[in-house]
This record gives structure tokens, sequence and C-alpha cells, in this order.
């Protein structure tokens, strides 16, 4: 009975919980022993110098490695409240993903209309009612800020859309399926300053929505959106703490290093 | 530092104009541009060929003739000249190959491209593009000696010529050619699309039918003009295996000659140059060509709406 009561006040507090994650690239040791928390509705940031697998360890989330062959995984993510370890080999990545949904570096609209895209996820479930998908469209177009946009041309192909709104509907595609974690790999680095401040805006607001990891390069960016931060060098993670004691006050000498661009 | 490699690479005050790097250029731009007019020019050459000698068989034949009369008998002492036997010949052949070669090239392709291993593929690679490499006269006897008996067993009424046969194997020939093309327009789908629909929680197939295909339109639509051309246009099989009568029908089990198999009939007899039957493969060659040109347009216009935007 109380070890339950206790498991739920985990799950309110932790969408996520990594123990001892490791991962291999072939043979490679890409990352070492990382032990982290997601915040449940928060931001946590990934910030680092290139190469040091901020990246590898967000799409560790999504079981995106799975894809290719040769690859590893050794450790646990356990998801809440389900307190499943989504690395599980009997866990199916494609469940996974229906649940924790990603947008990338580059905007990556598919060769379909706008709604089409948006649709997407909700389709290859199978879901095919016309009143739903229309419904489950605009409400993923109005929370990421496009519907205003775009509702007179829904049917247009996404690709005329500006690099800023294919982001935005990248970021639509992945909210359309409602899911418990979104993940975000450098989504401003391909876009330019204006962009970059309405995605950042929309990434603030989703916070009560969903919960986010968000991958940047830009440390300002990081400082911005994010509740927590978590330096990362090397395949090891550094420190990771409330984003303003990161940025201030970071415990660890290598990351006031980075923070203060003495290094990386 | 940078300052003294600059002036080492061009001394100070010596900017100026190198007359035999010029020249180098200029001889590698002409060298390029030629080879380009030569392929041009010989296309140019064909048509005009065809179009000459067509022009006086057309002289003694009308074009209305030529595309309504439904028999094609200009060895015969009661010559007719409608092409309409041959273009049945051609279109019913080249359909039954196109059944096969389409759907079998692209299922090739999608596995290929999508889920074979790394392994896999390098080896079935090459082995399809072997089977592309075999002579056609090779397919022609194949289709004829073993193929056909194959379908007698089934069908014994069969004729040992027919059109069925010589599609059939002429469906296989042509599978490398849509298999490898449609595999090299679906590999070329960048890899950030399929992470883009596997990230949705889309599997293989799915992922391979709903993004990578439309994505690679463009290049699918290539493959399979050639493979439409390949069909229409080849000889050696249909002569073989198809018999050589002109005979207007849609049936596949009955023999038919196909235009390429009458011009080579032609070309290999023993006609005078000059005389009416001996044009008759000009007018035949310039159906064919404008039947590959429409294809080929039609193709074009497709590339065109649909191109590649990733």
């Amino acid at each position: 009975m109380q070890d339950n009561s206790e498991k739920k006040n985990v799950s309110r507090q932790f969408k996520s919980e990594v123990k001892n994650l490791n991962f291999f690239y072939g043979g490679f040791n890409a990352l070492k022993n990382i032990d982290m928390v997601l915040h449940d509705k928060k931001i946590t940031a990934l910030i680092g110098p290139s190469g040091c697998g901020k990246s590898t360890f967000l799409r560790c989330f999504n079981r995106m490695h799975d894809l290719y062959p040769g690859n590893r995984y050794d450790g646990e993510i356990i998801l809440y409240p389900d307190d499943v370890n989504i690395l599980a080999s009997n866990v199916d990545p494609i469940e996974v993903r229906m649940r924790i949904s990603m947008v990338f570096q580059k905007p990556n609209p598919f060769p379909k209309s706008i709604y089409e895209n948006v649709a997407y996820g909700l389709r290859v479930r199978g879901i095919k009612q016309r009143a739903i998908l229309d419904e489950r469209v605009e409400v993923a177009l109005r929370n990421s800020a496009l519907w205003d946009e775009v509702k007179d041309r829904l049917h247009h192909l996404a690709f005329n859309l500006s690099g800023g709104q294919q982001q935005r509907l990248c970021i639509a595609r992945a909210l359309a399926t409602d899911p418990e974690i979104l993940l975000f790999d450098e989504p401003t680095s391909a876009l330019d300053p204006i962009a970059t401040a309405s995605i950042e805006e929309l990434i603030t607001d989703l916070k009560s929505k969903v919960t986010i990891l968000i991958v940047t390069h830009n440390m300002q960016q990081a400082a911005r959106v994010s509740d927590y931060t978590a330096y990362m060098y090397l395949g090891e993670l550094i420190e990771f703490n409330v984003t303003d004691t990161i940025f201030i006050k970071p415990k660890n000498k290598q990351t006031e290093d980075y923070i203060t661009g003495r290094f990386g | 530092m940078a300052e003294e490699s600059r002036t080492k690479i061009v001394p100070a005050g010596k900017l100026g104009y190198s007359f035999r790097r010029h020249l180098r250029e200029r001889f590698i731009e002409t060298f390029l541009f030629m080879s380009a007019v030569l392929s041009v020019a010989i296309m140019l050459a064909i048509i005009m060929m065809l179009v000459k000698e067509s022009f006086i068989f057309f002289q003694h034949v009308s074009i209305w003739d030529f595309l309504t009369d439904t028999q094609w008998t200009p060895l015969f002492d009661d010559a007719h000249y409608g092409i309409l036997p041959l273009v049945s010949g051609t279109v019913v052949s080249s359909f039954i190959a196109l059944l096969v070669a389409l759907p079998l090239g692209t299922i090739i392709a999608i596995y290929l491209s999508e889920f074979a291993p790394f392994t896999v593929r390098e080896v079935a690679k090459p082995f399809l593009e072997l089977l592309g490499g075999v002579p056609t006269v090779v397919y022609g006897y194949f289709a004829l000696l073993f193929v056909t008996p194959l379908l007698q067993a089934v069908y014994p009424e069969l004729p040992g010529f027919n059109l069925l046969s010589a599609g059939l194997v002429m469906g296989i020939m042509i599978i490398p050619y849509v298999s490898s093309m449609t595999e090299d327009a679906m590999r070329a789908v960048p890899m950030n699309l399929r992470e883009g629909s596997y990230a949705m929680g889309a599997t293989r197939f799915q992922t391979a039918i709903r993004v990578v295909m439309p994505a690679a339109f463009s290049g699918i639509a290539a493959a399979y003009i050639l493979g439409i051309s390949r069909a229409v246009g080849e000889t050696m099989v249909v002569a073989i295996a198809a018999g050589m009568q002109p005979n207007l029908t849609w049936n596949p089990m009955e023999p038919a000659a196909t235009i390429t198999a009458y011009i080579v009939q032609v070309s290999l007899g023993d006609l005078p140059h000059g005389s009416i039957g001996y044009q008759t493969i000009f007018a035949a060659g310039l159906t064919l060509l404008l039947i590959t040109l429409v294809f080929n347009i039609i193709g074009h216009v497709l590339r065109k709406r649909y191109r590649e935007i990733y």
C-alpha cells in the first residue's frame, strides 16, 4: 500500500527516469552511465559541445537507434505512470514512438498536403473517421500557432510553407497524436532569428500540455526556455540541475567553463 | 600567416590574365559541348532518315489507310498496309511484360531499399543486374523452348508461337531495369524524411508506401517509363517466341508480330532497296519512335510536375 503511494508520488513529479544508461554504436560507448530525470510538464534542455552525445541521448527516448544495426542500449529509461522500462527488449519501439514524439533539426515535412502531414500519425494508427481527423488536425495546428496562417490552404503541399512554418508544421504533426513527451533535436538551428523566436515561444507554451526534452546548441536558448538543464561532455552527464542554478551557479568547473564560453 | 601564404601563390604585382589557363578551360568546354552535340545530332539524323524514307512510303500509301486498314500484308500480291496488326502485337506483348515487370520490379525495389539488410542488398543487386545482362536472344529461346511448353502443359491449345510467353519473358527481362532505377530513386530519399515517419510510430512498410514512395515519385515514374520503352522496343524475344505473322488481335494466346519483329523480318529478307515493301519498315519504325516519344513526354511531364522536393 505504502509502496504504491510512493510510486504515485514519484510519477507525479517525474515523467521519466533514466537509470545508469549506456549506449553503444557498435563498439563505441557513446553514452556513459547516465542518471537523470525528466520532470513532468517541464522543459529539460540538453547542452554541451558537438559530439558530446546529447542527440544520441535524446534519440534513446524514442528508440530511434533501433532503426540502424549494431546499436545497443544498456540500462533503463523508465516511463511514468506506467513504470515501464522503454528500452526493454519486450517493448515495441513503435508503441514507444506513439507516446513519445520527436521534432527534428531540419524541418522534414512529408511530400503531402499540410492536412495530411498533421494527420499522418493518426493515419498510421488506423484512424480513418473524417470528423476525428479534422478535429485533431485543427487542434494540433492551433496548438502550434499555425492554424490562422494555413487554415485556407490545408490541402496545399507542405513544401510551399516557409522554413519556420514547416518546423511549426512538424511540431503540429508531433502534437496531433497527443504525445506524453516531446523531443526536440536542435529545432531552431536551421531557422532565422524571427522564426526561432516564434518556435521558442511555442515550446514555452506547450509546457502546460506535455513534458519536453530539448537538445540545443544555443545556450541562451536553453536559458530562455528550459526549467532544467543537463550539461553533457564526451558521453557523460556532467551536471544536471535547475536551469537557473546551472547558468548562475554551476557546481562543476567544466560546466562553468562551457557556459561562460571559455571552452566549447 | 594567411597573408604570407597568399603572397606565395600570386606574388605581389603579378595579378593578371593567364592565357594558358583560359585556353585549357576553353578546350575542355568545347570538347564537352561537342560530345553533347554529337548525341543530339545522331538523334536528329535518325529522325530525319525515318521521316524522309517514310515520306516516300506515304506517297504510295495514304496515312488514312496506314492507320485504319486491319491487314498488314506488304509482302503479298494483295498488299495491305494497315499498321494496326503490328501495333496490337506490340501493345499486347508490352502490356503483359509490364504486368510482370512493374509490380515485381517495384516490390523488389521496396524490399531492397527499405527492408533488406546491408549484406542481402550487396549480394542481391549484382545478381539482379546480371539478369539484365543476359543477351535478349537467350531470353527469346527461353520463352520459346521453356516457357511456352510450360504454359502448354496448362493450356494444351496454346500455339507454339504466342504473345503470352513472349510477354512474360520480356517482363522478367525488364524487371532489373525497373527495380534498379526505382531502388535508386527510393534510396535517394533523405534519411531525415524516413526518420520523421518512424518517429510518428509508423512501421517500415507504412514508411515505404506513404512517405518514401511519394517522395521518390519522379524517379519511380522515370523507371516505369524506361520499362515501357524497353518493352515497346524489345525485338528479339518477340521475334523468336511470338511468331512473325501480323495478326490484329488483343488475345495474348495467339501468335502475332510486333512492329520490331516485322522490321527485323524485312531487314533480313531479300526485298530490293527502294521497293514499297522495303519502305514499309521506315513507316513502321517511325510509328515505333512516335509511341516511345509519347511515353517519354508523359514521363517528362510527370517528372516536372512532381519534381523531388525534400
